[in-house]
């Protein structure tokens, strides 16, 4: 069940969704601007968003240049303070262990704000970045259920009170702490510890879309289905939120593009004149064009079926100021939006998701620990 | 032009920082050392080198986590973030100090990390470099995809094919929106994939390549590509030589001598006296190496449980196992894994003859001395001589504690060196190629790439 109020969070750090977004001059700023790029994501925290995205991939976007979103996502971590910072990383082009790596250093640098948007691009010129053919479908759905456990077990690999610095006994670490993972799948094996201390939040939060097969394993399932506007839309979306609630996501996301009208410019007009330069073909997520008015009510709708909603403005320039500054509080005033509270520690808190107990813990340990509380 | 002011007041000290994250020189026990882990203290360094006026700060990088004798290694400081990230981090709350990442050739995607070191360089508006590094077993390999798959001999050749990918990769870059980068194919041995890059170039054209091999493979990957030499030779005439075999070498690549400056890794201790300065290096070292740590020292090499030895007492009469230092994995120099009955035999000899304990012997074997102990006057003439008979261009710090023994450095060392006409008063560029006064990159970094 959701709770009715939804969580929201965008991406904003490019020109926008819209392939023509970057052709525009206001545009070009935001994307390689590391200052724009800050200032976009600073109002983004600000306006209330739990998570901001950065979509990237091993190949070009239509603007031909792009910085890699690991790096946009660590520079912004000392930058911001209370906004989550969540970036594509593919796992058929890199390395698990240094994906793992990336994440959880993130998450240390940012005190616990890292999310991982995971996605697995295997097209031919994706894969041939390192050299290899794409992977059939099986194969691929069994890398990307790999990729996050193994992932997941060397986030666990250190426990949290690993590091002792026992001055007596002249130990840093406790060795009984530190995990081999030892992990063999079909493709590759992994022995471990990660080089890095367990992220502050335990488990970076994975963000995955339900085509990709592991809402058993992600955090937030994202959900998408074709002009979700229409009462047909709306039903197809809920019927994949529910197969993802049923899969044991703990969390599911709409994912929304969305062209809002502006003062002197109705949206649909702006698409009629974006188009021939570039034209916006349907993807797997939903889309909205209208006012702010009809997106509200929408989401409205929406709430009783997702617990949140990740943005994908058309144009960044245009429509990111609208949600930040009209949609956003409007979704507040009317009690439909969940705000990250001045209390939230972590990313996790935001979310309302509890920090994972270690695999690795001993119960016998967190035993004793309970059965010394309760003589206390 | 930078460069020209360089030429006019001669040589001069360029100093980095190198955190390896790891290993005994690190001090933690001490009350006054700051975490190793939280980002805070890596905030604090960086801001404080560039108070300094230093060149840049490296971060090493490992990608196993040592051990001895099949569990984890505890008695040293460990646990390392990601270099790229956390030096990304870094670049949004620093603006001049170069940011230096230890990353490996062996087990990383060439395009993948070419990347993301592009992305590095052109956030922190031209202040990466990348430190070059190869792994030399399959023992870390085992953390990847495909571990072991290079044998060790030919772990240069890969380095070099991966640099060469990679430099290709920058120079193809897209000069801005809308531009788009030029695919590169590269299909040779040991590196093959096609990929076209996304990221522009930086003001700096490219990250700036540090390497630290000093086997031939690596002076050769050196002479060819690096732009700084991370060497190992500190002593004054060792350097001297080292610098004149590699400007030998380079020439033989059609490079200059000012095409790559020479930063041998230095430790430092400072006092207001001489006998100040000591008696803090005697401490430093007595920290480095206390009980447990030469007890587990010996244990690498005698293969063997010797925890019931007394450090202080005499070394261990029961014979080290005839294997060679398998179960001690990641913590002992490559050249030290064979022959390890000899030397164990060679300290026997040594601590009978002097009548040394198993921490005194380990004290005395282990290396990792102060490379210089002195006054900050002293300190400021030897390095003014290593750099004016070109033995050297400066030195890559590895501190002991942190942040003071950096903090001494900067307040002490640094005007010693400014009075003596051989360090900077000021940033005179904004770049790490214009800090180690580098000569500006052949190609122009925004020309677009010739078709060939």
């Amino acid at each position: 069940m959701t709770t009715g109020r939804l969580l929201l969070a965008v991406e904003a750090d490019g020109a926008g969704a819209h392939p023509a977004a970057w052709r525009f001059p206001d545009a070009s700023g935001t994307m390689l601007d590391p200052r724009s790029i800050k200032e976009t994501v600073t109002a983004a925290e600000w306006a209330g968003f739990a998570f901001a995205a950065f979509g990237d991939g091993p190949t070009p976007p239509p603007a031909g240049a792009r910085i890699e979103a690991g790096v946009r996502a660590a520079y912004l971590s000392q930058l911001t303070r209370c906004i989550g910072l969540a970036p594509t990383l593919h796992v058929t082009t890199t390395e698990p262990f240094h994906l793992a790596t990336q994440l959880a250093s993130l998450d240390h640098a940012s005190h616990g704000r890292a999310a991982w948007v995971l996605d697995a691009a295997n097209d031919g010129p994706a894969r041939a970045t390192i050299g290899a053919a794409p992977l059939d479908d099986a194969t691929r759905s069994q890398e990307v259920r790999d990729v996050i456990d193994v992932t997941r077990a060397l986030w666990d690999s250190w426990e949290d009170d690993a590091v002792i610095k026992d001055v007596a006994t002249g130990r840093f670490l406790d060795n009984d702490k530190v995990h081999h993972i030892r992990f063999e799948g079909p493709s590759f094996s992994v022995v471990g510890p990660l080089i890095t201390p367990r992220p502050p939040q335990g488990q970076v939060v994975i963000i995955a879309a339900d085509s990709l097969g592991v809402a058993d394993r992600a955090d937030i399932t994202l959900v998408g289905g074709f002009s979700a506007v229409t009462g047909h839309g709306r039903q197809a979306l809920s019927r994949r939120a529910e197969r993802a609630r049923e899969a044991g996501s703990p969390l599911v996301f709409a994912e929304l593009e969305v062209a809002l009208d502006q003062p002197g410019e109705r949206a649909a007009r702006r698409l009629q004149r974006l188009n021939p330069l570039g034209f916006w073909h349907m993807t797997d997520r939903a889309r909205f064009v209208g006012s702010v008015a009809a997106l509200t009510e929408f989401l409205a709708g929406l709430a009783a079926h997702v617990d949140g909603v990740l943005f994908y403005p058309a144009q960044t320039a245009v429509d990111f100021p609208i949600l930040a500054d009209n949609v956003l509080p409007a979704l507040t005033s009317s009690g439909l939006a969940r705000v990250p509270d001045p209390d939230d520690a972590t990313l996790r808190d935001v979310l309302g998701l509890p920090r994972p107990v270690n695999r690795f813990a001993e119960p016998a340990r967190a035993t004793n620990s309970v059965r010394s509380a309760a003589s206390a | 032009m930078p460069d020209h002011d360089h030429d006019d007041r001669g040589p001069q000290v360029h100093l980095g920082v190198f955190f390896t994250g790891v290993g005994p020189q690190l001090i933690w026990a001490d009350p006054s050392c700051a975490s190793h882990h939280e980002i805070e203290t890596f905030v604090e360094v960086t801001q404080l080198l560039e108070r300094g006026l230093f060149d840049a700060f490296f971060l090493g990088e490992g990608l196993r986590v040592r051990e001895n004798r099949g569990k984890v290694f505890d008695l040293d400081v460990s646990g390392r973030p990601d270099a790229i990230t956390q030096l990304a981090a870094l670049a949004a709350v620093t603006d001049r100090i170069g940011l230096v990442a230890t990353q490996n050739a062996t087990y990383n995607y060439p395009a993948d990390l070419a990347r993301r070191l592009a992305s590095l360089d052109f956030i922190s508006g031209g202040r990466a470099g990348w430190n070059i590094v190869t792994t030399d077993n399959a023992w870390t390999g085992e953390n990847f995809r495909n571990g072991g798959w290079l044998p060790h001999e030919r772990r240069y050749e890969r380095a070099t094919q991966f640099v060469e990918a990679a430099k290709e990769l920058w120079d193809a870059g897209p000069a801005g929106i809308g531009t788009g980068g030029t695919p590169v194919d590269v299909r040779t041995d040991l590196v093959s994939f096609r990929a076209a890059p996304t990221v522009p170039p930086s003001p700096q054209g490219r990250p700036v390549l540090f390497q630290a091999g000093d086997s031939d493979g690596g002076r050769e990957l050196a002479a060819r590509h690096a732009d700084v030499v991370f060497s190992r030779h500190r002593e004054h005439d060792e350097a001297l030589a080292y610098a004149g075999d590699l400007r030998s070498r380079l020439a033989r690549y059609g490079r200059q001598p000012d095409e790559v400056r020479i930063l041998p890794g230095a430790s430092v201790v400072v006092g207001d006296t001489q006998e100040e300065a000591e008696e803090k290096a005697r401490w430093v070292r007595s920290e480095q190496v206390n009980g447990p740590r030469a007890i587990t020292y010996l244990e690498q090499y005698w293969g063997r449980d010797l925890s019931a030895y007394d450090p202080d007492g005499p070394l261990p009469d029961i014979e080290p196992s005839t294997d060679e230092l398998d179960p001690s994995r990641g913590t002992i120099a490559i050249e030290r894994r064979t022959g390890k009955l000899q030397l164990i035999e060679s300290w026997r000899d040594l601590a009978a003859e002097q009548g040394l304990s198993i921490r005194q012997l380990v004290l005395e074997v282990s290396g990792g001395h102060a490379t210089f102990t002195g006054t900050p006057g002293q300190i400021a003439d030897t390095w003014a001589h290593y750099v004016r008979t070109r033995a050297v261009d400066g030195f890559n710090i590895t501190p002991h504690l942190l942040p003071s023994s950096l903090a001494d450095i900067i307040d002490k060392v640094v005007p010693e060196l400014q009075d003596r006409g051989v360090y900077r008063t000021e940033y005179e560029g904004t770049t790490l190629r214009e800090h180690l006064a580098l000569p500006p990159l052949r190609r122009a970094a925004t020309a677009p790439r010739r078709a060939s």
